[in-house]
């Protein structure tokens, strides 16, 4: 057992820390610590830096373009991506389809799909829910029939995440209408552009525009697009869940939230001293600052873990529903460090002279509600639960 | 970075592990837990030889351990086996007497039994707020007071005493002989002692002792963290047992969901107080191990409530009983709290450090 960083990671804290200090846009960090949407063209723009760098495939191997970390670099990178508010990376491409190429990819397929990834030229969204289907995903509807050298699709997908940019989307479909529902899924890659799609937005609790609904009518798409094996799409399914996972504690932003909801305690005045002397408060932020310390060395001992045995195993799901959890009552904690001040929509106040909370604060209302999500998305909290029941506890 | 134990510790849980399931199992803990002298000295001895003692101190001061993760190991395997031999007493005066460079060979042997007296009931925590004083006379020291909750006093040879000495902690070393010692045995097995000190003759041992106290305390939350990381695991495995055997409404209990979510919450504690152990033990002796053993102490002490708690309730009325061992086990969960610093102080001096 030994926690410090070597000689080496300590070095590449510093060569990280550099790079942000160069490389990372001004106007990209500022539109992060203010906590608004981000454009698209500022995501593509800090993926392209990364890309340029080689640090965007953080978790691929070595031989598909990934810079080969360890799960300490790993870390390290997160949190200090976090320190210097870069955008977090888009997942789809990176995080999920990339692996799922990797290993059940045919060479035509690796050769085609992962160089658009990791050159941050092609932006992939995720065709999993259904209106029917959440947490029962394996009742999805939407389907795909074999004509000639194509499939035909018809269904609708929801909670397509930042589908508004992608130009691309991976789809589970029904291929096999009897049996097992988990048996008649196959997994396909389908261009945005093929005639018959519709995205169209979903509003959110907080107002945003972050998920969309994609409708698919009569949508032709070349059969060699299919990933796998036909009606193998399950399988697929949920290895990409548990890589989705991984980097699901969430570590890094916890810990940049954690500063946040301190600084707003210090400048916050209550009963005529700094909210964060208030002991109901403080005590509130320690105890969820000892949790988030738990929670660091949980996730790293997890990340080593994995990287033993090659693949991340189902204890992942722990990181899902404490590291949500964390983040969640931070979220809530910088709302309330507010109080009424965090009521105001973004941008509500227009004379800046008026503003009830410094401007880089203004949304922590509006974080708190679009963090609910995470409890929710990615396997809800509850599925997570099932999945420790019949893995770890073997009832 | 590196999360494998080194080959060294792993023989040391191994041979401890071994050594409590084939001779102190829950049975042979009951029989000695709860009446006088509330463990049991043969097992004792057993245990030093197997190098209990030594690996709680460092080697330059004739052990071969003293660092976190050995006292992590060590302390997590009694608590695996619910040990109520007095090795707290034997860490904490480890520290104190390492810190004035005396000698530690009896503490090493076993030949010695030390307990440690630092808390007093109107000061359980807060060690700077102790009554109990100490004045030179001829030939030595006398001390004057009560120290209250010291763990192993019942059956020890020597206690250690925090006492203020021209209002500067210090600490003394009496014979336990030479003082009034009211022993007791807790409801969650295992003793302690009321120690009373009306002029008793007593060596000086350390002056200035706040730093050397500040280590101790921190070692101590250390251990016991480890502890109940060791009796948390334990219990959950005697639950998920239950829970696959015992059958209502014709079928497993463990079927039920509403039991089956609560589990994983045990789990998901659990897995979270390895590792605030973990981080307690990684800086002991460093300059933050106050801190991250009192983060350590706080989370331990909500988790180990809740897996106690939990567990009698999932269990239903057979956790309730004398007979069966999770009732033991949740006992010690939920008491070791209250051992150097509770839930809410430990919150408190996290808390400390945000004041500016």
């Amino acid at each position: 057992m030994d926690l410090s960083y070597s000689p080496q990671e300590r070095a590449f804290e510093e060569e990280v820390r550099d790079f942000l200090k160069t490389s990372l846009p001004d106007h990209i960090s500022a539109a992060v610590r203010a906590g608004g949407e981000m454009t698209k063209e500022m995501m593509q723009e800090w993926h392209r830096i990364l890309s340029a760098k080689g640090w965007l495939a953080t978790t691929w191997p070595k031989e598909y373009g990934g810079p080969d970390w360890s799960p300490v670099q790993r870390h390290i990178f997160e949190v200090e991506c976090n320190r210097y508010y870069a955008p977090r990376i888009v997942p789809f491409g990176l995080a999920m389809l990339g692996p799922v190429i990797q290993k059940f990819g045919n060479e035509r397929q690796k050769k085609e799909v992962l160089p658009g990834i990791l050159s941050a030229e092609d932006w992939w969204c995720q065709g999993y829910s259904e209106p029917g289907a959440g947490s029962d995903l394996a009742s999805l509807k939407t389907k795909a029939e074999r004509d000639g050298d194509h499939y035909v699709i018809n269904g609708q997908k929801t909670w397509t995440t930042l589908g508004q940019h992608a130009n691309k989307i991976f789809c589970l479909v029904r291929t096999k209408f009897d049996g097992k529902p988990q048996e008649g899924i196959s997994f396909v890659l389908v261009d945005l552009d093929t005639p018959g799609i519709e995205m169209r937005p979903i509003r959110l609790i907080e107002g945003g525009h972050e998920v969309n609904e994609v409708f698919f009518t009569d949508v032709r798409v070349p059969v060699e697009n299919l990933v796998g094996e036909e009606n193998q799409g399950w399988t697929i399914a949920k290895f990409l869940l548990t890589h989705e996972r991984t980097n699901i504690a969430g570590v890094g932003i916890s810990m940049q939230a954690l500063e946040e909801v301190k600084a707003l305690a210090r400048k916050t005045r209550r009963k005529g001293r700094p909210l964060i002397e208030d002991p109901l408060f403080a005590a509130r932020i320690a105890q969820v600052e000892i949790d988030l310390e738990a929670m660091k060395i949980t996730n790293l001992r997890m990340l080593f873990q994995a990287q033993k045995q090659g693949h991340p195993g189902p204890e992942t799901s722990i990181l899902k529903i404490k590291g949500t959890v964390i983040n969640q009552e931070l979220r809530d904690l910088a709302r309330r460090a507010l109080g009424p001040s965090a009521a105001p929509f973004p941008g509500a106040i227009t004379d800046g002279n008026l503003a009830l909370s410094p401007p880089d604060t203004a949304n922590n209302a509006a974080r708190y509600f679009n963090n609910r999500k995470t409890s929710i998305f990615g396997g809800s909290n509850e599925i997570q639960r099932n999945i420790l029941t019949k893995t770890m506890l073997e009832l | 970075m590196n999360f494998d134990l080194t080959e060294d510790r792993q023989m040391l849980a191994d041979t401890l592990n071994r050594y409590l399931a084939d001779q102190y199992g829950i049975e042979a803990r009951n029989a000695v837990a709860y009446e006088a002298p509330f463990h049991d000295p043969a097992k004792w001895a057993e245990m030093t030889e197997l190098g209990i003692a030594g690996a709680l101190v460092p080697e330059e001061q004739g052990g071969f351990g003293g660092a976190g993760f050995d006292i992590a190991v060590v302390f997590e395997a009694l608590g695996k086996g619910l040990c109520p031999e007095p090795f707290l007493g034997t860490l904490l005066a480890a520290r104190l007497l390492g810190a004035a460079g005396a000698d530690l060979e009896a503490l090493v042997s076993g030949e010695t039994r030390y307990a440690v007296g630092l808390g007093e009931i109107d000061a359980a925590y807060d060690l700077d707020l102790v009554e109990t004083t100490a004045k030179a006379v001829e030939g030595g020291y006398a001390l004057n007071g009560r120290k209250s909750a010291v763990y192993g006093g019942q059956d020890a040879d020597v206690i250690l005493v925090l006492a203020k000495l021209n209002n500067v902690p210090a600490i003394f070393s009496v014979e336990a002989s030479a003082a009034q010692v009211v022993g007791y045995g807790m409801i969650d097995g295992g003793g302690a002692a009321e120690v009373l000190l009306e002029e008793t003759p007593a060596t000086l041992v350390l002056e200035n002792a706040v730093e050397a106290v500040a280590d101790a305390v921190a070692a101590g939350r250390l251990a016991l963290c480890a502890e109940a990381v060791g009796a948390m695991q334990a219990n959950y495995e005697i639950l998920v047992d239950y829970l696959k055997t015992r059958k209502q409404f014709g079928r497993p209990i463990g079927s039920f969901q509403v039991l089956q979510h609560r589990t994983v919450d045990l789990l998901t504690e659990i897995e979270q107080a390895r590792s605030i152990t973990i981080s307690a033990a990684a800086s002991l002796g460093d300059e933050d191990a106050t801190l991250k053993a009192a983060m350590a102490k706080n989370l331990i002490g909500r988790a180990a409530r809740l897996v106690a708690e939990e567990s009698i309730q999932m269990h239903g009325g057979i956790a309730m009983t004398w007979e069966y061992a999770a009732s033991h086990y949740g006992k010690r969960l939920v008491m070791l709290d209250a051992q150097l610093g509770d839930t809410d102080q430990c919150l408190s001096e996290v808390m400390q450090s945000y004041a500016a």
